[in-house]
């Protein structure tokens, strides 16, 4: 080479190159650059975010009760469990993978957290000594199935389990929920381990194992039986109580704050580091839009919503912050860690993955721990919604609503699309169609035929911006 | 002559009662394009997955860099700093360019990625391979091209500060302008020092960016050549003979006397 003295400078000329990677796009090209993408079929969760937004107008329009304060409390209430069982679906669904079993698997945690608190902590009481001794062996072999794939949280997690139920631990709701969630935990180490060390289709497995639970579900609770749980107060508030207003503005200060210095502090070092970062008026913008969203919501919820005059019921519920810790979790573990970039990758090019020196076993292992550790979760803010545990906990309805909110809110059958925040959109589609048809007075059999071409639409929606997206010019 | 940075030297392998690697010396120096030819079913795919470690070898002795190396797995290769880009590649589609790039070998630590960095690094290295085709380093991989999505993969390669780089096959399905940028982007990998091996059926690329051809004829090594010393008719024939002229392999019949 003759001119090597202007090396430098043949590098940095080479990087500009990049054409707009070093120029940062203006307000105006950033908009543009996002209606063609759309236009390129890259929707996201743009139809369901509408979606939720006509929905709105529609129910608000045909129902007076239902933009009350009241009714909008309601809805965050009752779409939360199937919200976060969603949630842990995502993880299964980007590896291209279904937990079919999610639903009465969290049957069996709201199960157990019942019978524990209903039989005073006496399980071996409860389940009678076969039964129990059968369910303790269970958890062991959840423990050693977890710690042959290496998979420690899920070890401990199933061990922890084993070692309540074995010890007998007195009835105490956080105890109870402790178990729940660590039994929820090994059923997903078992799961999770057919799947990817047998090698058997994820779709097999968890609909045999989707029988199974529901057959634990009926041998825990006695067919026709139920166990109430909201005589308990901790049990009872964990989906119908609310945070004091004081507290509630709080959380709303918290969240905003940690969005707003979360998505800046991003911005402004990128910006700093000259990388190509979107237009500070649009990442102003969508703090700003944050903010006012989160701050009106809670100023209306922190309204007095009683309609009987004598009860004062304000402030946000439980649920929110949960949901909303939940999501801030699950979006960090994929979008920020190397797990979250390996699940997507596995999801991609399993092949690709393991040659990159993935090892794609334990990561399809760990989604069904995530999934059913989620619908553990889930089962308890159910069951602390509805008050009671029956044999119809987790049923079918449970799972298919859960897998429906993941896929209304863009999350991709196929594997490697998919958020964790479009299982919330897409539970608050569902909740809102729900809940606008109960109060429309429209009979199950109608709230059923829309929930499902709701779902239809859904898919369609995927499925045309898919080939959409396959056809545009590269 | 340079010192060659990966020799082979008498390596075979067996599939089996089938014998098909033969007593096969393979040289790749640093700074030269060395290419790799042969009919189907001559070795060549066995040779590279043996050097990359998917194979175990039988016997041979390799050296690299000048010393005794043993390769028993794709781990020993990457350590050593040998990579190969297979044809069927190894990118994932629903990641974009920087992902894949640092796809296994991720930048922060494990509970938070350093993002920027990664980013910065994967511009540096396509810039300085000189690859404008692409737009930004944050494009999906699924909204790239067949010949963008092979310059990921070798700058992927190039990123880990490899010394020997095995292409398989790199323009086989690529059009006349993208096996261009490939070729392009083959050449600078070895400008920039590197050990580059080239796969290929297409004489005319062989011919392009070559130093040196290596043709396998039936498990056997049937000649190391200079590409300016021979010609296409020649190289034609070493591959389906075995022989041409004084090149190649001994005459079966002189082999029998």
């Amino acid at each position: 080479m003759t001119e090597t003295p202007a090396k430098p400078d043949v590098q940095s000329a080479a990087i500009s190159d990049f054409g707009i990677d070093t120029t940062s796009m203006s307000t105006g090209e950033a908009v543009k650059d996002y209606f063609s993408r759309i236009k390129a079929g890259q929707l996201g969760s743009l139809p369901a975010v509408l979606g939720v937004a006509v929905l709105l107008v529609l129910f608000s329009a045909l129902s007076s009760d239902f933009l009350t304060l009241n009714n909008i409390s309601n809805m965050l209430q009752q779409g939360a469990g199937q919200t976060i069982i969603a949630m842990g679906i995502v993880f299964v669904l980007l590896l291209g993978e279904i937990d079919l079993s999610a639903g009465t698997a969290s049957g069996v945690c709201a199960s157990l957290l019942a019978l524990h608190y209903v039989k005073s902590g006496n399980l071996l009481g409860g389940m009678g000594s076969s039964v129990f001794f059968i369910f303790i062996a269970v958890l062991g072999l959840a423990a050693v199935l977890a710690l042959y794939q290496k998979i420690w949280a899920g070890a401990g997690a199933a061990l922890l389990a084993l070692l309540l139920v074995a010890i007998g631990v007195p009835a105490n709701p956080w105890l109870e929920m402790l178990l729940a969630i660590c039994t929820g935990t090994a059923i997903g180490c078992i799961t999770g381990f057919l799947v990817s060390k047998i090698g058997m289709p994820s779709f097999v497995v968890t609909l045999a194992l989707f029988i199974v639970w529901q057959g634990v579900i009926l041998q825990f609770i006695g067919e026709g039986g139920t166990l109430p749980i909201y005589t308990d107060a901790v049990l009872n508030k964990v989906t119908n109580g609310t945070l004091p207003v004081f507290a509630s503005w709080i959380l709303a200060v918290i969240a905003v704050g940690a969005y707003a210095a979360v998505v800046l502090g991003q911005h402004f070092s990128r910006l700093r580091r000259g990388l190509v970062a979107q237009p500070t008026a649009i990442v102003l913008f969508k703090v700003g839009a944050v903010a006012l969203i989160g701050v009106v919501i809670t100023y209306l919820l922190t309204l007095n919503r009683a309609q009987n005059a004598n009860v004062v019921i304000e402030g946000v519920p439980y649920v929110v912050p949960i949901v909303l810790f939940l999501l801030v979790v699950g979006t960090y573990a994929l979008n920020r860690t190397r797990y979250g970039r390996h699940i997507y990758a596995v999801g991609g090019n399993a092949e690709a993955a393991r040659r990159a020196g993935i090892n794609v076993p334990k990561m399809r292992t760990s989604v069904f721990v995530i999934s059913s550790t989620f619908a553990a979760i889930g089962a308890i803010v159910y069951s602390s919604k509805a008050g009671s545990v029956n044999p119809d906990a987790g049923g079918l309805n449970t799972l298919l609503f859960a897998v429906g909110a993941a896929v209304i809110g863009g999350t991709s059958l196929f594997g490697g699309k998919g958020r964790v925040v479009d299982a919330v959109i897409g539970g608050a589609v569902l909740a809102i169609v729900t809940n606008g048809l109960y109060l429309l007075k429209q009979s199950a059999a109608t709230i059923n035929i829309i929930t499902g071409l709701v779902l239809l639409l859904a898919a369609t929606v995927d499925a045309l911006s898919r080939r959409r997206a396959a056809a545009s010019p590269r | 002559m340079s010192e060659p940075i990966l020799d082979i030297k008498g390596l075979n392998k067996s599939f089996g009662p089938v014998h098909v690697l033969h007593d096969v010396d393979f040289a790749v120096r640093a700074g030269e394009v060395t290419a790799l030819v042969g009919d189907n079913g001559a070795g060549k795919s066995t040779l590279v997955k043996c050097v990359a470690g998917i194979h175990p070898y039988d016997s041979g002795v390799v050296r690299f860099d000048g010393a005794d190396a043993h390769i028993r797995g794709p781990k020993d290769a990457a350590d050593l700093g040998i990579e190969v880009v297979y044809q069927d590649l190894a990118l994932a589609d629903n990641l974009d360019i920087v992902q894949n790039m640092f796809l296994g070998r991720e930048r922060g630590n494990s509970w938070l990625l350093d993002e920027a960095s990664m980013e910065q690094a994967a511009r540096e290295t396509l810039a300085s391979l000189s690859v404008r085709t692409v737009k930004s380093v944050r494009t999906l991989v699924s909204a790239l091209s067949g010949g963008q999505r092979q310059t990921v993969a070798i700058a992927k390669s190039v990123l880990w500060n490899s010394k020997v780089v095995l292409l398989d096959e790199p323009t086989a399905a690529l059009g006349v302008a993208q096996t261009r940028q490939v070729l392009d982007l083959v050449r600078r990998l070895a400008e920039q020092g590197l050990g580059v091996v080239l796969i290929s059926h297409n004489m005319a690329d062989v011919f392009e960016v070559a130093d040196r051809i290596n043709v396998l004829y039936l498990g056997r090594m049937a000649a190391e050549v200079q590409t300016k010393d021979v010609t296409h008719g020649q190289v034609v024939e070493l591959i389906t003979a075995g022989r041409s002229g004084d090149l190649g392999l001994a005459r079966p019949e002189a082999v029998a006397m």
